[in-house]
């Protein structure tokens, strides 16, 4: 009973995790089209900038303000502005298809000026138990579970209860008539992509710690997240987060009582299963776009 | 006069082909970006750092030493393509690869060139297979993996042992040993865990620990591995002692894993903490040189070189065919040649003797806690 809550949590926390970067993946495809397969690698990226923030001598926390800013400059004003407009025009594969090829760059890049060797990374969160309902649970676990639910939560509320927000959702939905209506599309578009940027500087913020940083560690997190996307429904942001609470989740599980070896096939499997009975994915509606 | 510039030109050929003859030329295959990048590195500064020391006093009977260094990116495939490439070029030794798995696939095409190869590599059968060619620079896991099994009976009085081991032929190789000796002294093993090379979430696999409720854990993982899963034993509270080997304890798990790694004991053939004065100045040196305190593969890299000073100096001559049967049985005293740090024989399979350290580690530090002396 002990072990099964422990995979819960940790499962819960890892899927806290693949939630924020699958929320990208869906918000990128409401606003333009564009599936981002370098995301992972923009989770990557992040915890390289804070560290060369760190080496050049800022405080942890300057250094995470200024990664989060040069992410979303980064990953989001400047990779909306010199590849995703330009190929955009040109199709959704030949953009998909950038977005590998830009992946293979961040990481070479990665591994040109830092080190092909892992760094090890600050955690924002005290290590230490606590204990919840008689079982002891790791803050961290409680901590990045935190982070992420008010991330979550603070995306949702913006979207749903904010002026803002409703206009991002009509411009998704949409542009044409948003645009006859005043709603500024270009600058919601890219407000997403700003968005994007954010969380996955946050997703960095909140792994790095346990997977280390590394070039090649976006790789694993960019196909757990996409698989959540799917899973969830790609045209929905509540979908993106069941997904990756539940991949996460299940990976954990799979690990534990199926089979060490298997583990990663399970959540494949899964996204098969949802693929031929469910195309829209669990919480996905079809045909149509929401943000 | 056209026969006068004739003899000209061939004159400069022949000084330039013997000015080109004058350097030896050892060829180096390492796992230098991958997951093995932490053994690749340092093996490789530890090689640069001892043909600096050697050519700077030199060289080998008067002749200079050169290295190419290639990229094995941790594949044994690429390593396979690196070495033959490597081969093609007629090198004096082959240095490398690290990995076990890269060892096992490119032994055979350096044994079939008959050149000597030096490696890195730790897992079983490396050296039986009969290869003649073949030769360590630390520990095979036959050496090791009894020293370790006794150590977890006997001093941790484990009677329920949990073993966590890295799904590669370095990893199956010193699980198949442990799990062998383990059983043979009589404590049991509760669980037996394989991982992947790579992996980077170890919750399901410390929760099956967790529940599997040992008296000790054999952890035996890759480096990188070896960091997240001690983070993720101390996230879980799992307080069974921990051994392994030097992959569980080296400067770059300690470095990574930071205050996870208190307490995790380990057997270690080389360890830059020993207490050797050999090993100490070398540590300084290198230290001085990269910047960093480098882990046993930077000793191994270093090693290798000064086996092949050895070896060539006592033959007297460079001569690629006859390098490897003269290093076979020899005992290279550290009193006669310091590079090689501690005095070591080698078998007729390429393997090594050689004192050995049990080492915990302390607030970040590894601590020597038994100096196991050279068994012959």
């Amino acid at each position: 009973m002990s072990n099964l809550f422990d995979l819960l949590v940790a499962g819960l926390a890892t899927g806290a995790i693949y939630a924020l970067v699958a929320v990208g993946f869906t918000l990128l495809w409401q606003t333009s089209q564009t599936i981002n397969f370098a995301q992972g690698e923009f989770v990557m990226l992040p915890a390289f900038l804070i560290l060369a923030a760190m080496h050049v001598g800022a405080p942890f926390w300057l250094a995470i303000i200024l990664g989060i800013l040069l992410s979303m400059i980064l990953l989001g004003l400047a990779f909306k502005l010199l590849l995703v407009d330009p190929m955009m025009r040109h199709g959704v594969l030949p953009l998909a298809i950038a977005t590998m090829a830009l992946a293979i760059g961040i990481k070479e890049a990665v591994k040109q000026f830092f080190s092909a060797e892992a760094s090890p990374f600050p955690s924002i969160v005290p290590t230490g138990d606590i204990s919840i309902l008689g079982q002891s649970v790791s803050l961290q676990s409680i901590g990045v579970l935190v982070v992420a639910i008010l991330a979550v939560v603070g995306l949702t509320t913006l979207l749903n209860r904010t002026s803002l927000g409703h206009q991002m959702q009509a411009a998704a939905q949409n542009p044409t008539v948003a645009r006859i209506i005043g709603v500024p599309v270009e600058r919601m578009i890219l407000l997403t992509f700003l968005i994007n940027a954010f969380l996955v500087a946050l997703a960095s913020l909140l792994i790095t710690p346990i997977y280390l940083a590394k070039f090649s560690s976006g790789e694993v997190l960019g196909q757990a997240a996409f698989i959540a996307a799917i899973v969830g429904g790609f045209n929905q942001v509540r979908g993106a987060i069941a997904g990756g609470l539940l991949i996460g989740v299940l990976d954990n599980l799979a690990a534990a009582y199926v089979s060490m070896q298997y583990r990663a096939a399970v959540p494949m499997l899964f996204l098969i299963a949802v693929i031929l009975f469910r195309p829209q994915g669990l919480l996905g509606r079809a045909e149509e776009r929401t943000v | 006069m056209k026969s006068t510039l004739l003899v000209g030109a061939l004159l400069t050929v022949m000084t330039a082909t013997s000015a080109l003859a004058q350097a030896i030329k050892l060829a180096d295959v390492a796992e230098l970006s991958g997951g093995g990048a932490t053994v690749g590195t340092n093996w490789k500064n530890g090689i640069d750092l001892a043909i600096e020391e050697i050519n700077a006093k030199g060289g080998v009977l008067g002749r200079k030493l050169e290295v190419t260094h290639a990229d094995s990116q941790s594949n044994p495939g690429v390593a396979r393509a690196q070495v033959q490439k490597a081969l093609d070029a007629e090198p004096y030794v082959l240095l490398g690869p690290g990995y076990s798995g890269s060892v096992k696939v490119t032994a055979p095409l350096a044994a079939e060139a008959g050149i000597a190869q030096i490696m890195g590599g730790e897992a079983a059968e490396l050296t039986q297979a009969g290869n003649k060619f073949l030769f360590r620079t630390s520990f095979g896991q036959q050496s090791s993996m009894p020293k370790v099994a006794k150590y977890i009976h006997d001093e941790m009085k484990a009677k329920t042992v949990a073993v966590v081991w890295v799904n590669n032929d370095f990893g199956r190789g010193g699980r198949d040993v442990v799990v062998k000796e383990l059983d043979r002294l009589g404590s049991k093993v509760v669980a037996d865990l394989s991982t992947e090379a790579g992996q980077a979430d170890f919750a399901a696999d410390v929760g099956k620990i967790k529940a599997a409720n040992p008296d000790a854990v054999f952890v035996y993982l890759n480096e990188e591995e070896s960091a997240r899963i001690l983070k993720e034993l101390k996230r879980q509270g799992v307080t069974a002692p921990l051994m392994g080997e030097t992959t569980l304890i080296g400067q770059k798990v300690i470095e990574l894993a930071g205050d996870a790694a208190n307490g995790a004991r380990g057997h270690v053939g080389l360890t830059t903490d020993a207490p050797v004065d050999l090993i100490k100045a070398f540590r300084e040196k290198f230290s001085k040189k990269y910047n960093y305190v480098p882990d046993h593969n930077g000793l191994k890299g270093y090693l290798a070189v000064y086996m092949v000073k050895a070896t060539t100096e006592k033959m007297g001559k460079v001569d690629p065919k006859k390098f490897a049967d003269t290093l076979h049985g020899l005992t290279i005293k550290a009193a006669d040649e310091p590079g090689i740090l501690m005095d070591v024989t080698f078998s007729d399979t390429g393997d090594i003797d050689r004192q050995s350290f049990l080492v915990e580690v302390v607030e970040g530090k590894q601590v020597v806690k038994q100096v196991l002396p050279k068994v012959k």
